[in-house]
């Protein structure tokens, strides 16, 4: 041990109370950041998760309520137009040529899976009682590949939904709402009164009340006879990309080309991405107040221990140690109250997270979740630590350079 | 005879609150194994001019030479490591570090330094506190230990790397008759046993008049006792 870091750590252990209250500023500061980061990040994480398990990386339909031409506007090109009211033209919803645009987008290498879908408005007859509901066209298999159906399913299996042209498989939400369970017949109602009787082979749970209460996935042929369309009757086509973030950029270039609106993930849940950005805010703003106040409590310990150890100080001069000595004492008690304190603030901000995910919270019908989603990153516990020793670093820098400009004779004269 | 200090014409002004010459043209040598006490009534110069000699005080006019080195113009840190290796200090309140054990406190210095490896160092701590007579009180916190002990700690402290000179800031102005007596006879013995040069501010007329040499001081300038000669008081 260099005379520096004895005498500095003299001084922490000589009065382990003010050390112990100094590393708790710390400590507390680390431990909420850890505990408030893992909290929101892991919440983020679900939340986006159950928004990815709904949405594809890109989304191609027919918007048939897009603006379109006038025919004032195809007559007279370039005058000043005005039309009010225009209706969207009785278009359906169908893609053409979707099956070719399919294998175009398979031979696209940023691509990884293309799912063709068809969807309909049914209703669910239950006894007397209709409900509303959905029923997507799926190739089962395609379709899992995307949004990882096999892992969700609570009961049944997917291939059995693959071989059998009369079953489906329903949300949870959707089958205790029907009072239904997996081998039970289910009477369906089409908007246009079509009627169809289908077997329940399985049940599902995405974890969203929006999905698991509406929806149920049959066959593409299947959907195709409940709307009394031919073969080749598709109405989207999702799409997942290797790269989720390049999903924005390779959209309008699908749009460009086949002529159909390209959704990206980034656009159809921009509502749910601001409340990502918001929480991080709040999140990362509250953390670094922490982290301030107890910097400022560093701050004021230091300046304190150095206005009682100034004959010290001078003492220390007097037998030649230099100025940068004397600032290398006071730092390296910073630096050590940040470390330790940091440290134990790693071990109170897991000890909290780990409390908080076993903590109960009921999701109700809107997530399924029975405690809070907690996310143990050990990315946070690096950023805590290093932050705080930063924080300490920065707090025990000003007083230590006091510290090294004492004079030495206005000290031992002023005595 | 060999001098270990000498200044040329050293100088030095107070600008608070009005410009004020507090030392005129000081020359001084102090030669080894020499016991010199700086006298003068107060406001004489005399703290100051000890002051400019500990090189601590660089705001002067003039030249100062220690150990054979011209110490005019080095830096802050040059001259930290210098007063460790060459100036020993004993001051008024004794200025133990209050957490450290004696022989901790005399150590310090020595472990900055750096010259021996921490077993010697503290075998010789311990013979410097056995030469001061409070080997016994070497594992005791300073802070517990009496005004006499602690100043006696301070000595061994102030020799502990075998300094060219000690500077004593009114060594025996905190203690009592029975302790002055011991920390003079000390001091006394280190320089007719050891050749240790000593200078020590005081205005204890007792203990100047049992050093080896005065030099009173008067409204900066030295009149009595400068260069050796020891000439009769004279009056300005």
């Amino acid at each position: 041990m260099t005379p520096v870091v004895e005498i500095a750590w003299t001084h922490i252990v000589s009065k382990p109370k003010q050390t112990i209250v100094a590393m708790l500023g710390v400590t507390f500061g680390i431990g909420m950041f850890i505990a408030l980061v893992s909290l929101m990040t892991g919440l983020n994480q679900f939340t986006e998760d159950v928004t990815m398990t709904s949405s594809p990386d890109i989304h191609i339909y027919h918007d048939i309520t897009r603006e379109r031409q006038s025919i004032l506007e195809e007559m007279n090109p370039g005058g000043i137009n005005v039309v009010h009211h225009q209706k969207p033209k009785a278009e359906t919803p169908k893609l053409r040529n979707a099956l070719q645009i399919v294998e175009n987008i398979r031979k696209d290498p940023r691509v990884s899976g293309v799912a063709p879908t068809l969807s309909s408005q049914v209703f669910y007859n239950y006894g007397p009682v209709q409900l509303n509901g959905q029923i997507l066209g799926v190739d089962i298999l395609e379709e899992d590949k995307l949004f990882d159906i096999r892992s969700r399913l609570k009961s049944g299996k997917l291939e059995d939904l693959k071989s059998n042209p009369d079953g489906i498989l329903v949300g949870t939400g959707l089958a205790r709402k029907l009072n239904a369970a997996t081998g039970d017949r289910v009477v369906i109602t089409t908007p246009e009164g079509y009627t169809m009787t289908l077997k329940i082979l399985g049940t599902f749970q995405m974890g969203i009340g929006a999905v698991d209460n509406v929806r149920a996935y049959a066959n593409i042929a299947t959907v195709q006879t409940i709307l009394q369309q031919d073969q080749t009757y598709i109405t989207d086509i999702n799409i997942k990309v290797h790269d989720r973030q390049k999903a924005k950029a390779i959209a309008p270039e699908y749009e460009a080309l086949f002529h159909y609106k390209a959704e990206d993930w980034e656009t159809a849940n921009a509502t749910f991405l601001t409340g990502v950005t918001i929480r991080n805010i709040i999140t990362w703003s509250v953390s670094v107040t922490l982290l301030i106040v107890a910097g400022f409590g560093i701050y004021n310990i230091l300046t304190m221990t150095i206005y009682n150890k100034m004959k010290d100080i001078a003492i220390l001069k007097a037998m030649g140690f230099a100025g940068t000595d004397v600032r290398m004492i006071f730092m390296f008690q910073s630096l050590v109250i940040g470390f330790a304190g940091g440290l134990m603030g790693l071990i109170i901000g897991y000890l909290l997270s780990w409390l908080i995910s076993k903590a109960p919270f009921e999701g109700g019908d809107i997530v399924s979740l029975d405690h809070f989603p907690v996310n143990f990153d050990p990315m946070y516990y690096v950023i805590g630590i290093v932050f705080g020793v930063l924080t300490t670093a920065f707090a025990g820098y000003t007083p230590s350079r006091k510290a090294s400009r004492v004079d030495p004779i206005e000290i031992i004269r002023g005595q | 005879m060999e001098p270990v200090l000498q200044t040329r014409k050293i100088s030095k002004y107070f600008y608070e609150p009005e410009k004020f010459q507090v030392l005129k043209q000081i020359d001084l040598t102090v030669n080894r194994g020499e016991f010199l006490c700086l006298m003068g009534k107060s406001g004489c110069g005399k703290s100051t001019l000890m002051y400019v000699l500990s090189t601590m005080d660089t705001d002067y006019e003039g030249e100062l030479e220690i150990a054979g080195e011209n110490l005019k113009g080095k830096s802050q840190n040059y001259l930290s490591a210098f007063r460790n290796k060459h100036i020993g200090f004993i001051f008024q309140f004794h200025y133990l570090l209050p957490e450290f054990t004696a022989l901790q406190n005399v150590m310090l210095p020595a472990l900055k330094l750096g010259r021996y490896s921490r077993a010697e160092i503290e075998s010789r701590a311990y013979d410097k506190l056995k030469i001061l007579g409070v080997a016994d009180q070497a594992l005791k916190i300073s802070s517990k230990l009496s005004g006499g002990q602690q100043q006696r700690v301070a000595i061994a402290r102030a020799l502990i790397n075998d300094p060219d000179i000690i500077m004593g800031d009114e060594p025996t102005g905190n203690l009592d008759s029975y302790n002055s007596n011991l920390v003079f006879d000390i001091l006394q013995e280190l320089t007719h046993t050891y050749r240790q040069t000593i200078i020590a501010v005081t205005h204890d007329e007792d203990f100047a008049n049992r050093s080896d040499r005065v030099v009173e001081m008067s409204d900066g300038r030295i009149i009595r006792g400068d260069n050796g000669n020891a000439s009769p008081p004279h009056l300005v």
